[in-house]
């Protein structure tokens, strides 16, 4: 998929400017907000296994290769295969390869962040492979050509009206006269499409939430239960996924699973979490008969040992961007990539570069909102700085905020010039004020006084009546 | 409580020096009220979040060190702001290598140092001011205060004791009002988005006068507000609650 990262200030421009995307967003900040509330109220150890959470997921990484030596193990002696990819290309070829070993027309897929990183869908197309994809919001951006908005709910930036344009344009075999009203007719719909489609592949592929250690064990957890049928129907099953997914055993997963859910959508758990280990043995009644796991890089074991290391604790639950203001004002496309959010914003960085994606991680408040609801207790917020200390680093800050800034920083460091120096900039403001207590616009200050006024210093610096004093 | 005069320094902060110096006389008068000594020492500027947001680590230790030895010689180091507390309190330290002796001075400034209407309440256990207003009032929880500091029931706290004053709440008071320091200059559109929903949350509510522990929060939300024409007020908390109301509203006509 094409980076439009760079272009991140266009792209807001755009997103704001779209009515019917900002009425999307304003139930977005509402409703997921609320559901997460009531789920963390309900539960009263949830802060303490958010910890627990964390911490398993640390000591995983701290070591990782121990773990994957068990892992690759069990998965071989439950009759499947691991694969390694180190880059998004690596990882498409070793698929691709795959799908045509068995001669694929069509694969059937489940939901993906690790697919959509690699663009997958683009390459099994030149290829000459249909995808299809089987998880609705996934469906309706497939059907019109876009890239997810959102980690767990891809096509949150659509309302209904345009999800049924896109199926009376697609599913043209279905009569002109059908209702398509109700979001559950969509549904339905979409439903009665896809049946044909899971019998028909050649290949299913779905991604992991989590790689079990000790027993070889991938897991999804969805609400529609159409990661199921997409890897238990075809002969051969792809696990589409990447390293940070392993956890030593079961019992752990289901410690982060208690808070998956929960801070995701608010539900307890999700309506379905689906264990696939191995391929089908001797007198099982269905399941694949050949299960690859390709587990990709792509950068991330560069973040091990790093600053960036905790963003590897990721379960991709999408709290973070459900209460992240600026995602609110720009939704998920404007950051031009796959990750959106403030995990896009510290993640996006480590997987394309920062002088790609280098508006990410500064278009933050640090507000911090971030940090207080991931389950996984990621600084967020210290690892955007991270990234601007990196651009600072390497000279990649804009010259102009340079420039203002190291001035700024000189007089800053001296506490006498300073204060001469406030006392001066007070006395030119109220010579450009004019008697004014607020300006409409000054050219100093163009990004503030374009929408809103710059109130007037009161007085003569405090230090200066401290000094004289007494109180003005 | 402490049992002697508190010597409290006062980090008066960059924005409150140079645009509402009577923010900086409300938090003295308060200070002296709950029984502090209360000094102004000259060798403070600014906490350095202008260089540690954009990623200047050098910069930011060099301001730092001024600050630390600025205020060596006082029991506490108070902040009418959340966002300039938080960076001393919780960011300073993190500045410096491990071990080192820096490191150390860095962590007993943390440890002295305090949010104004926290340290009033949290500290010096004041239950109550001896102020007046007649109105009703919305509080805007300005993002570092809530969620570094943990302050949000201490304004309320003291405010319930403001006579005549009523505070009603306002939806998403908890929501960031797209300031954030530079961010604002560099990305306006969507700062604007911000503060656009936060002003209207607080339109929204028969309030006539906006209350937040931010100087950089407040006039965000006053330029928007009276940008938009509206009538709703801007004042920093300390000034309502030292009843320090005779200069006009922020960016308001003396
Ligand atoms: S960073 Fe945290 S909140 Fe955001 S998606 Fe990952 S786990 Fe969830």
């Amino acid at each position: 998929m094409d980076i439009t990262s760079p272009a991140f200030k266009s792209n807001v421009k755009r997103a704001i400017g779209d009515k019917q995307l900002q009425r999307a967003m304003g139930n977005v900040k509402v409703g997921f907000v609320k559901k997460r509330a009531a789920a963390r109220e309900n539960l009263p150890e949830f802060d303490q296994l958010r910890d627990q959470a964390r911490d398993i997921k640390n000591h995983t990484l701290e070591h990782l290769d121990l773990y994957y030596e068990i892992y690759e193990k069990k998965v071989e002696a439950t009759g499947g295969s691991v694969h390694w990819a180190a880059t998004a290309k690596d990882a498409r070829d070793i698929i691709l390869e795959i799908c045509q070993a068995h001669g694929a027309r069509t694969v059937t897929k489940g939901k993906s962040m690790i697919a959509e990183e690699i663009a997958l869908n683009e390459h099994l197309e030149a290829a000459g492979i249909t995808p299809v994809e089987t998880d609705l919001g996934e469906y309706i951006i497939q059907l019109r050509n876009e890239p997810p908005s959102h980690i767990i709910g891809p096509a949150i930036h659509l309302n209904r009206d345009q999800v049924e344009a896109s199926f009376r344009a697609a599913h043209t075999h279905l009569p002109d006269d059908r209702s398509l009203e109700e979001v559950s007719e969509l549904v339905d719909e979409a439903r009665q499409v896809l049946r044909q489609k899971y019998i028909d592949a050649d290949v299913g592929i779905t991604g992991a939430n989590y790689l079990v250690a000790e027993t070889g064990t991938s897991i999804i957890v969805t609400n529609e239960g159409n990661g199921d049928l997409t890897q238990s129907l075809p002969k051969v099953h792809i696990v589409c996924t990447s390293l940070e997914k392993l956890v030593p055993t079961l019992e752990d997963v289901s410690t982060i699973l208690r808070v998956l859910a929960r801070s995701a959508t608010g539900q307890e758990f999700s309506t379905y979490t689906t264990l696939s280990t191995g391929a089908r043995r001797k007198g099982d009644p269905d399941g694949p008969e050949e299960y690859h796991v390709v587990i990709l890089d792509n950068g991330r074991s560069d973040m091990l040992g790093t600053e960036f290391q905790d963003m590897l604790r990721c379960i991709r639950c999408g709290a973070c961007m459900n209460h992240c203001p600026v995602y609110h004002s720009v939704g998920g496309h404007a950051y031009g990539w796959v990750y959106p959010g403030p995990m896009g914003a510290v993640l996006t960085p480590s997987l394309i570069g920062i002088d790609q994606a280098g508006h990410l991680p500064n278009a933050s408040t640090f507000c911090g909102r971030c940090e207080a609801v991931c389950p996984m207790r990621i600084p967020l917020p210290k690892m955007m700085r991270h990234w601007r200390e990196r651009e600072f680093e390497r000279h990649l800050t804009p010259r102009t905020v340079r420039t203002s800034l190291s001035l700024w920083a000189f007089l800053a460091r001296r506490p006498a010039l300073y204060h001469l120096a406030a006392s001066t900039f007070i006395r030119a403001l109220k010579l450009l004020a004019f008697g004014r207590s607020r300006l409409k616009s000054a050219p100093f200050a163009g990004g503030w006084t374009k929408y809103r006024d710059l109130p007037m210093p009161s007085g003569r610096s405090f230090q200066e009546s401290w000094r004289a004093g007494g109180d003005e | 409580m402490p049992e002697t005069v508190p010597k409290v320094g006062l980090f008066v902060t960059c924005l409150v020096d140079v645009f509402r110096p009577g923010v900086g006389w409300a938090a003295v008068k308060l200070l002296r009220d709950a029984g502090c000594e209360v000094d102004v020492p000259r060798g403070q500027t600014c906490c350095g979040q202008p260089a540690y947001n954009t990623g200047d680590r050098a910069d930011t230790r060099a301001i730092a060190e001024k600050t630390i030895k600025a205020f060596e010689p006082f029991d506490y180091v108070v902040a009418p702001s959340g966002s300039c507390a938080g960076m001393l309190k919780k960011h300073y330290p993190e500045l410096f290598e491990d071990g080192s002796a820096l490191k150390a001075s860095a962590e007993a400034l943390s440890a002295k140092t305090h949010e104004l209407i926290s340290f009033l309440v949290d500290i010096m256990g004041v239950e109550g001011v001896d102020a007046a207003f007649d109105g009703t009032v919305t509080y805007h929880d300005s993002c570092s205060g809530l969620r570094e500091l943990g302050i949000k029931e201490q304004p309320r706290k003291l405010l319930a004791t403001v006579s005549g004053l009523t505070l009603e709440e306002m939806e998403e008071s908890e929501v960031c009002c797209g300031f954030g320091g530079t961010f604002c200059v560099k990305y306006p559109d969507i700062s604007n988005t911000m503060v656009s929903s936060k002003v209207g949350h607080a339109g929204e509510t028969s309030a006539g006068l906006l209350l937040a522990g931010d100087l950089g929060c407040l006039m965000n939300m006053a330029g928007k507000l009276k940008r938009e024409g509206s009538p709703v007020e801007v004042r920093h908390v300390a000034e309502v609650l030292a009843g320090a109301l005779d200069d006009p509203a922020i960016g308001e006509n003396g």
